[in-house]
């Protein structure tokens, strides 16, 4: 069930697009993603109702959007850059590293929900190679050790 | 007439605005294609059509295009079998491979697929990729429709179809890139009525006939035949296929004025009454209690001897052939024959005749419903009465930008996603006036729900404000006034109005009101359209042929009843014999005299008018088991054989009743011969003629003779293509998939060739019945006027003998306004009983908020309704079930 604060930022949303509730539907996922940090089947069809859309029309929009997260994900999640730049200057030390001291593995989450871990095209951060988002915050010029001093303050 | 050059060679070709694919395959070019589809039009997904153009006699590089994003331009040049260009269409069927699996083997699409054709046609035989294959999990959609989506090549005409043609809301395209999928939020039932065309829409094996899996055969081993549909009135074309004397599935067969490429669910599936438990397969007699086979002669010598005895009246059906009415017309004469039809019904059936002949304007073909550009529904659920006619009006809804429009929007006017950006969802008006909630309330400009009188006083209401010389409604109420005013406004200024009317509401008032309607729209100068609805696949064709009531019918002493199935005990129960021509064992059949096998549409040939006046000709697809035969062919016996084979009958009916002379050219007369030869119902690649009945004899029997057609039982005969009413399957070489359909259009998207349209009710621009104003309408406090409501699946009996369509029908039920729910202390879900002139039923209740105010909605079909309705009937809370 969503909140009744969820409700109402779902309905000034779609105010914002001038009540084209179908417009509103990423706005609307996103509301959802804020909080919970991922959208649930149940959670996907209260933002229907919500809408007036079908669970189906608004899943093909959540699915397009990878960042729209439709299985559960941790407390913090890692988006790791594998485009060009930061392949070249050292992206697979870095999953290396993270899968051998964190137990860190792409598109999983750790056993105790603390981080998960996704690939991201680009993030635009290529003087700084290798580079992540983590919890929404760029981190670039990343080293092992750097990455641990960073990962160590995410709880 | 403009002409384009392709391959070095010039061609001359039809039509403004056509996109470069449809060209070259209407000249006959085979360019694979995958997404573009010719009632779709193109989106440029699937890069399979691409071609070469130059820019001129000196270009020699030329630049590769997708054929089906260029539009078609005098003096083009054109290249498809350049070297380049073919290499780069293979490419693309190997990229599109990638993932396919080599499953064509055990695939039901397997011998009948797009993909396999165009992968042949492109000339990429072997594969490079070595690696995994994405793979997905299936879902369980219902029981029409199997999906296997590893085979998906992303060419989205699925989701193409079902959501933006025809309005589906639960099937969708998810995720991204290279792993996207087509399919339900969850496992479900697809809710569109025409979830059964996904099968035929999509180009290769993911979705395939659920029904035709339990039973399957290949494409090339189904007899097959040209057929039209018998399940509603509409009279969509269809191709059955048989094998080994059952009938094994229905498809589409594409007619461009009625069916185009789709059909409904109904249609496709509601077949399986054909393979039936309950068919009758050999003659009944009647022996002391009881029911016994008999032979033939026994059973004619019996017929002949009740038939005798007393007044005999014969009882016609609106689901039977014209000819098999009119042989019991001549059976038991004029005075003597029943159309099958109650009073009440056969008048809503006569004043639909006299409203079309009242018409001045031809009628629509389905391209020119699809244009209409306002339209005015009177008291259809087209959805439940007539699902063909809803999905073309789902297109007419829509605001599709022609030619110059198109041009000033900068889009071209086949690029179908363009367009549906460009208009932004913009619909025509269409207003509906009907009883209840339909599935076009969400694009419904206005709607009235009301009973059908109050349907009627707004039809005259809008026909006043058009023409103030027809007669006012005085006493609107302010709503209805103003919707009067809204909808005369957009009629009047509408290029192609339409209107739709039919026999649904059980209403000569609304019938009337629409000729009103009609004439008031002509007279403002508007050229209106009709269209109208009637309930079975033969009903105009009893219309036209007339007779005596059922009521006065069942007076006689002895019946010989076509198709029982129609009928209910309790209205025949007054006869002393009964005689049965049915082709299953009915509650009727069971205490008759005598019982004859009668064949089904699929083991017979026939004409039946459609709701549109045309009259069109079905064929006999296999010989059936037993000694099952034609009801006129019985009849025939009867009479001792006057009439040596269907064109005979035929050309009688002619001489005897004017009005069915047209309809010898439905089809061509059984001496047709296509090259010398009769047209094979068999493809020449048929398997196991030899072996098949090598357990009985090793000598390979004689093909059984059809008298009745130029088609044969046979895989051998003519090779060519037969004139349209008598193309007994799609097939070019090169094209396996029901895409060689494009093979036997004059241009693609058009008619077939030698296509025929007979139609035997014309406009005649005769006066329009006079249409008194019905009084308002007074709810009462003791009784609910209790209107029909229809079910795709439900309301039609035979088709409820497939197994999904009966999983999918609704329980019977009684739908009352909440309001009128309190005001009898009835509560949801709880039973009541209805009392219907001398019949009580007892039904659990539905409020739904649509239902009109002292009205109730009454699931027919489902359960046996005493009389016609609407009528009153008293409701009473409380009841037990």
């Amino acid at each position: 069930m969503l909140t009744e604060q969820e409700r109402h930022e779902i309905d000034e949303e779609v105010a914002a697009v001038r009540g084209h509730a179908r417009a509103a539907v990423v706005e609307a996922l996103k509301v959802v993603q804020r909080r919970r940090g991922w959208v649930s089947d149940d959670d996907l069809r209260d933002v229907a109702a919500c809408l007036g859309m079908t669970p189906a029309e608004v899943d093909a929009v959540a699915t397009f959007y990878n960042k729209i997260f439709r299985r559960r994900v941790g407390r913090h999640v890692l988006l790791i850059c594998d485009s060009v730049s930061c392949w070249i200057v050292g992206y697979h030390a870095l999953l290396e590293h993270l899968r051998a001291r964190w137990g860190l593995e792409l598109g999983a989450t750790t056993a105790d929900d603390r981080f998960t871990l996704l690939p991201v095209a680009c993030l635009g951060l290529c003087e700084q190679a290798p580079a992540m988002l983590l919890d929404g915050e760029l981190y670039g010029n990343l080293t092992p050790a750097r990455l641990d001093a960073i990962l160590a303050t995410h709880e | 007439m403009p002409a384009i050059i392709i391959d070095g060679k010039e061609y001359r070709y039809e039509g403004e605005g056509r996109n470069l694919l449809e060209v070259c395959l209407s000249l006959g070019f085979a360019v694979p294609y995958f997404c573009w589809h010719p009632a779709m039009h193109a989106v440029g997904a699937c890069r399979q059509c691409a071609v070469k153009v130059f820019t001129d006699e000196t270009d020699t590089r030329g630049k590769i295009v997708m054929s089906c994003m260029t539009a078609a331009a005098d003096g083009m040049r054109v290249a498809i079998h350049d070297p380049e260009v073919a290499d780069f269409r293979a490419r693309v069927i190997e990229w599109l491979m990638v993932n396919h699996p080599h499953d064509c083997a055990v695939c039901d699409e397997g011998g009948e697929c797009h993909l396999q054709d165009m992968t042949v046609m492109t000339g990429h035989v072997s594969r490079r990729y070595r690696f995994d294959k994405r793979t997905y999990r299936n879902q369980e959609l219902g029981p029409f429709v199997h999906h296997e989506m590893n085979r998906c090549i992303q060419c989205y005409r699925c989701v193409r179809f079902y959501r933006d043609y025809a309005g589906g809301r639960d099937l969708e395209v998810f995720g991204a890139h290279d792993h996207v999928y087509f399919g339900r939020f969850a496992d479900g039932v697809l809710e569109s009525p025409f979830s059964g065309n996904l099968v035929e829409v999509c180009p290769t094996g993911v979705f395939t006939d659920k029904v035709f899996k339990e039973q399957y055969a290949r494409k090339w081993d189904l007899a097959t035949a040209p057929s039209v549909c018998t399940l509603c009135g509409h009279g969509c074309n269809i191709l059955p296929g048989a094998r080994d004397g059952t009938l094994r599935r229905v498809r589409n067969r594409y007619h461009h004025a009625v069916n185009g490429y789709f059909i409904c669910d109904r249609g496709r599936y509601g077949f399986q009454f054909v393979n039936s438990e309950f068919r009758v397969r050999t003659p009944l007699l009647r022996d002391g209690g009881t029911l016994r086979a008999a032979s033939a002669d026994e059973a004619l010598a019996r017929v002949r001897t009740v038939l005798a005895e007393g007044t005999v009246a014969g009882i016609g059906s609106p689901r039977a052939s014209v000819e098999a009415n009119y042989a019991l017309r001549a059976l038991v004469g004029a005075e003597r024959f029943c159309h099958g039809l109650p009073e009440k019904e056969f008048t809503l059936l006569e004043a639909l005749v006299a409203l079309m002949r009242s018409a001045r304007t031809p009628f629509p073909t389905l391209p020119e419903v699809e244009r209409a550009d306002a339209v005015i529904i009177l008291g259809e659920d087209l959805a439940n009465t007539a699902p063909r006619l809803e999905l073309a009006l789902r297109q007419a809804a829509r605001i599709v930008p022609d030619e110059l429009e198109a041009a000033a929007l900068g889009v071209l006017p086949f690029d179908d996603a363009a367009l549906r950006a460009a208009t932004q969802g913009g619909t025509h008006p269409l207003f509906l006036a009907v009883t209840g909630a339909t599935s076009l309330d969400a694009m419904a400009t206005a709607r009235c729900r009301a009973v059908p009188d109050e349907l009627a006083r707004l039809a005259l209401a809008v026909a006043h404000r058009l023409d103030p010389s027809a007669p006012a409604v005085t006493d609107l109420g302010a709503d209805a006034a103003a919707l009067a005013d809204r909808i005369a406004d957009a009629l009047r200024t509408a290029k192609r109005p339409l209107l739709i009317c039919g026999a649904s509401a059980g209403s000569p008032a609304l019938i009337a009101a629409a000729g009103q309607l009609l004439r008031a729209l002509d007279t403002a100068g508007t050229a209106p359209m009709l269209r109208v609805v009637a309930p079975a696949c033969d009903s105009m064709g009893v219309a036209l042929l007339g007779g005596i009531s059922l009521e006065e019918a069942a007076r006689a002493d002895t019946l010989i009843i076509l198709d029982s199935e129609q009928l209910s005990a309790a209205q025949v129960a007054g006869a002393t014999h009964i005689i049965c021509l049915d082709s299953l064992l009915t509650e009727i059949g069971e205490r008759a005299e005598v019982v004859l096998p009668a064949a089904t549409f699929a083991e017979s040939g026939g004409t039946l008018v459609n709701s549109d006046g045309l009259a069109q000709r079905f064929f006999q697809v296999f010989v059936p088991e037993g000694d099952i035969r034609e009801s006129w062919r019985w009849i025939a016996e009867i009479l001792g054989q006057p009439w040596a084979n269907l064109d005979a009958l035929l050309a009688e009916i002619a001489a005897e009743l004017p009005v069915f002379a047209p309809m010898r050219e439905a089809a061509p007369p059984a001496d047709y011969r296509l090259d010398g030869q009769k047209i094979p119902r068999q493809s020449p690649r048929c398997s196991g003629r030899t072996a098949m009945t090598a357990h009985v004899s090793v000598h390979e029997p004689v093909p059984p003779d059809d008298p009745d057609s130029p088609l044969a039982f046979s895989m051998e005969g003519a090779s060519g293509q037969p004139p349209a009413p008598l193309v007994p399957r799609f097939w070019a070489p090169g094209w396996n998939s029901v895409q060689a359909v494009n093979t036997f259009q004059e241009e693609v998207g058009g008619p077939l060739r030698e296509g025929v349209l007979c139609r035997v009710i014309v406009p005649a621009g005769s006066a329009p019945p006079a249409a008194p104003v019905p009084p308002a309408f007074v709810p009462r406090e003791d009784a609910l006027l209790i209107l029909p409501a229809y079910h795709l699946f439900g309301s039609e009996p035979l088709s409820l003998l497939t197994p999904g369509i009966a999983a999918l029908a609704p329980a019977p039920y009684l739908a009352l306004h909440p309001a009128d729910a309190a005001r009898l202390g009835v509560t949801v879900g709880s039973m009541v009983t209805v009392t219907l002139g001398e019949t009580a039923l007892t039904l659990p209740v539905v409020p739904r908020e649509d239902v009109p105010r002292g009205a109730g909605l009454l699931s027919v079909g489902l359960v046996e309704t005493p009389d016609a309705l609407p009528a009153w009937g008293a409701v009473r809370g409380g009841a037990h079930a």
